[in-house]
């Protein structure tokens, strides 16, 4: 291991500690608004009860965001100060626009959280739209930086010197569309199915409770068309992959060899020594058909490439994961969705429950492992194709010292966060009050 | 290049709201920790009433600083996290760990062991946060940092030099001290207990005493510095003797207002005191922004990224401007303690 391993480890660390606040932050505001709109139209204190109960929830969690955020908006320049010396002052402006979106949020998350009794409630309701809608942009702006970095441009590379430098042009990279697209689908995703989960948790101890049977449906009627939706979306980002990405199309689907009618690979364990992937299931010309339209087009393999420009091969298995976690979310969906359409109402078999139990953690897995298709797919490049990683890494020695302290702080922080909830919970409403005497 | 100073300029504001704002969230912090007598509960409770509804907002200053730094000072931001890479980590620890305890401290049920425990953390993390923002304000100052801008700004010096010193230090308790001063003359504001508020005015003198005392001390080691301009106009220029005047008075008035018991004025003097410092340090720290080697001219990005910039903080400005207005008319107007402790009480907050 080397400091340049230790500082990309410690980077995705904080990201990926970070992500799964965001994603929350995103949607979670959106769910609050809808369930204080209904309390404010039928006046059943149930909704109001819900909503307050989400607000104490993702007080935590916004807050949690916010400053593991303002960790990564350092650590960029903490690790690594060369890319920033030059990415500042083109990719700065999303950055800058992020900014104020974050301020938004933040100015109304207060007047949200504390105004209950101290603004009128159009006021209310209007600071809670504010902030699910401020969230989503935060979410836009700091993911075109990001595509930038994947797709860059607006600018002229001359001899590690960067010219003409346009940042309106850097800011419109044409990678930014499926990739914002796809995120905020998996944040509401994500979050509506996480918290239907916990609400059919609950629900299979105490049937009989109405309110969680509404926060169950509220989450699911968020969850279920972003997860029938995103299998489509995520088409459309691997065509932009194989577009503007071949070489990460390609170890995303460990294909080794440039071929007509590639197939699309199901599993499979790659290996870089003899060039193939075995034990995959494979689908004849599926791949070619996927990524560019018909089954007899090339798919360039990793071998047109040299191989240390390779991004390591755990991307395979991160995109095969992801793609698993998708579909059997939008699996348990179409059966949800179905009911609906023909009933008129979700499921109320203790079967489909379970399931959601179990589908709980799956969407923030894959926004996990979507972020190391992308991000680790990068590798190893910082700026792709114009800036290596390993040339824009700090150089201070002993890199590992922080990333030791920085697993061991997410670490504690992640079960802590998980403790406060659980107790939230618990005391929260629709819960027997015995249950509450004993805590 | 006018519009690189522009910039600068517009940094030094968000400095100076992030200290009068952010700053006194850190001090409240302090009055947390040194919290006693007969009414230690109370004031824990308006320690976390009085920053709630508020201290997200404050926080997004600090992050305005550093979107401004990276995209208009790209090489000086570069220098900046290269040199001063280990007490900027420590710094985001400590915020990382405010920001937490806080919430964990307000939203988890368990009793006042567990809160306690998440108090002290909370305590002790806004009492380490500003003093390392302080260390990294003065280790700019002192001229240890060296870089090469004809070699793309490689940093020339340690990672421990440049703020291990006397100077940077007293700069941090200096900054500190400030920030509990601050927090306590604001306090006196936020609640209409005359006691609670009494509480606070001596804590607010207390702290007075130690920004006086700090301010010396880091007046008089900046001599120790090696960067000549720097100390030269903080102590003998025609301009800084201004700021230095400006705070004098603005501390003895501050200082008359609490002790004669005039809250409203006396929060506003405060303030005013604040603002003289950061702006007299500005005015010192000027051209440079990384003293002696990296200035507001040699380090800005291309002109078309600045000029975008500034009309973002303008549109950003005319709306983001009311809605701060909104928050603090909607909080801080009229002193909210008694009436929010009652709806938490209720378990409605």
């Amino acid at each position: 291991m080397d400091d340049v391993l230790f500082a990309r480890t410690q980077m995705g660390i904080s990201l990926g500690f970070h992500i799964v606040f965001a994603a929350i932050g995103i949607a979670m505001p959106l769910l609050m608004v809808i369930s204080e709109a209904a309390w404010l139209k039928t006046k059943d204190p149930e909704y109001l009860a819900l909503t307050k109960a989400w607000a104490k929830g993702s007080a935590v969690l916004i807050a949690i965001g916010a400053a593991s955020g303002t960790v990564l908006s350092f650590e960029l320049g903490l690790l690594f100060p060369e890319f920033m010396k030059h990415a500042g002052g083109i990719i700065g402006m999303p950055f800058g626009l992020e900014g104020f979106a974050f301020f938004a949020e933040a100015i109304f998350i207060g007047i949200y959280l504390y105004g209950w009794n101290r603004v009128p409630p159009r006021w209310h309701l209007a600071s809670g739209v504010i902030v699910a809608f401020a969230g989503c942009l935060s979410a836009v702006f700091v993911i075109t930086a990001n595509a930038w970095m994947n797709h860059p441009r607006g600018f002229r590379y001359e001899n590690g010197e960067f010219f003409d430098i346009s940042p309106w042009t850097a800011m419109t990279t044409p990678y930014a569309i499926h990739e914002i697209i796809h995120m905020v689908v998996a944040a509401y995703l994500a979050t509506g199915i996480l918290v239907a989960g916990i609400h059919a948790f609950i629900l299979l101890r105490h049937p009989e409770s109405t309110v969680h049977r509404k926060a169950f449906g509220m989450a699911m009627a968020m969850a279920i068309p972003m997860a029938i939706v995103q299998p489509f979306v995520g088409d459309i980002a691997s065509r932009q992959v194989a577009r503007f990405q071949p070489l990460k199309l390609a170890a995303m689907e460990s294909q080794y060899k440039t071929e007509a009618r590639a197939p699309l690979r199901i599993g499979g364990v790659p290996s870089h020594e003899g060039r193939e992937t075995h034990y995959a299931i494979e689908i004849p010309g599926f791949l070619s058909f996927l990524a560019y339209g018909e089954r007899d087009a090339v798919v360039k393999g990793l071998e047109e490439w040299p191989e240390e420009d390779w991004p390591p091969a755990v991307v395979h298995y991160a995109f095969q994961l992801m793609v698993a976690l998708g579909m059997l979310m939008f699996a348990l969906s179409l059966w949800g969705a179905l009911e609906w359409i023909f009933k008129k109402r979700l499921p109320r078999s203790r079967a489909f429950l379970a399931c959601a139990v179990a589908a709980a953690p799956m969407g923030m897995l894959a926004i996990e492992f979507g972020w190391i298709v992308t991000e680790v797919g990068r590798q190893p490049w910082i700026i792709y194709e114009v800036m290596r990683t390993a040339e824009a890494v700090t150089p201070m020695p002993g890199l590992i010292a922080p990333l030791i302290v920085t697993c061991a702080v997410y670490v504690f922080l992640s079960v802590a966060v998980i403790a406060v909830l659980y107790r939230q919970v618990r005391i929260g409403p629709g819960m027997p009050p015995a249950q509450v005497a004993r805590t | 290049m006018t519009l690189a100073w522009t910039v600068a300029i517009i940094i030094l504001v968000a400095m100076i709201v992030y200290a009068l704002l952010g700053g006194a969230d850190f001090g409240a912090g302090v009055w947390d920790l040194l919290a006693s007598g007969p009414r230690a509960r109370k004031q824990r409770d308006l320690v976390a009433l009085s920053i709630g509804p508020v201290w997200e907002a404050n926080h997004v200053w600090l992050i305005v600083i550093v979107v401004l730094m990276f995209t208009c000072f790209p090489p000086a931001f570069a220098v900046l996290m290269t040199a001063l890479h280990v007490p900027l980590a420590l710094a985001l620890l400590g915020i990382l760990a405010r920001a937490s305890s806080y919430v964990f401290r307000n939203y988890d049920v368990r009793g006042d062991r567990v809160q306690a425990r998440w108090s002290l953390v909370f305590s002790v993390a806004s009492i380490v946060t500003p003093i390392l923002l302080g260390i990294v304000v003065g280790a700019v100052s002192t001229g240890r940092i060296r870089a090469a801008p004809k070699e793309n700004f490689r940093v020339l010096t340690g990672y421990f030099a440049p703020w291990v010193h006397p100077f940077p230090f007293a700069v941090g308790l200096f900054t500190l001290s400030l920030f509990a001063f601050l927090a306590a003359a604001y306090m006196t504001r936020e609640t209409a207990d005359p006691a609670l508020q009494d509480d606070f005015r001596r804590r607010a003198l207390l702290a007075q005493i130690g920004v006086v005392f700090f301010g010396l001390a880091a007046a008089f080691v900046s001599r120790l510095a090696e960067h000549e301009p720097f100390h030269q106009t903080l102590l003998s220029g025609t301009w800084s003797w201004l700021f230095f005047a400006g705070a004098c008075a603005a501390a003895i008035v501050s200082t008359a207002l609490l002790v004669t018991r005039r809250y409203r004025l006396g929060r506003v003097a405060a303030g005013a005191e604040v603002t003289a410092v950061v702006a007299g340090w500005g005015f010192a720290q000027a051209p440079f922004l990384i003293a002696p080697d990296v200035n507001i001219e040699n380090s800005a990005a291309p002109a078309i990224t600045l000029r975008l910039i500034i009309i973002i903080l303008g549109v950003g400005a005319v709306t983001l401007l009311p809605s701060l207005y909104y928050l603090y008319r909607v909080f801080k107007r009229e002193p909210a303690f008694e009436e929010m402790s009652h709806e938490r009480a209720g378990g409605e907050l």
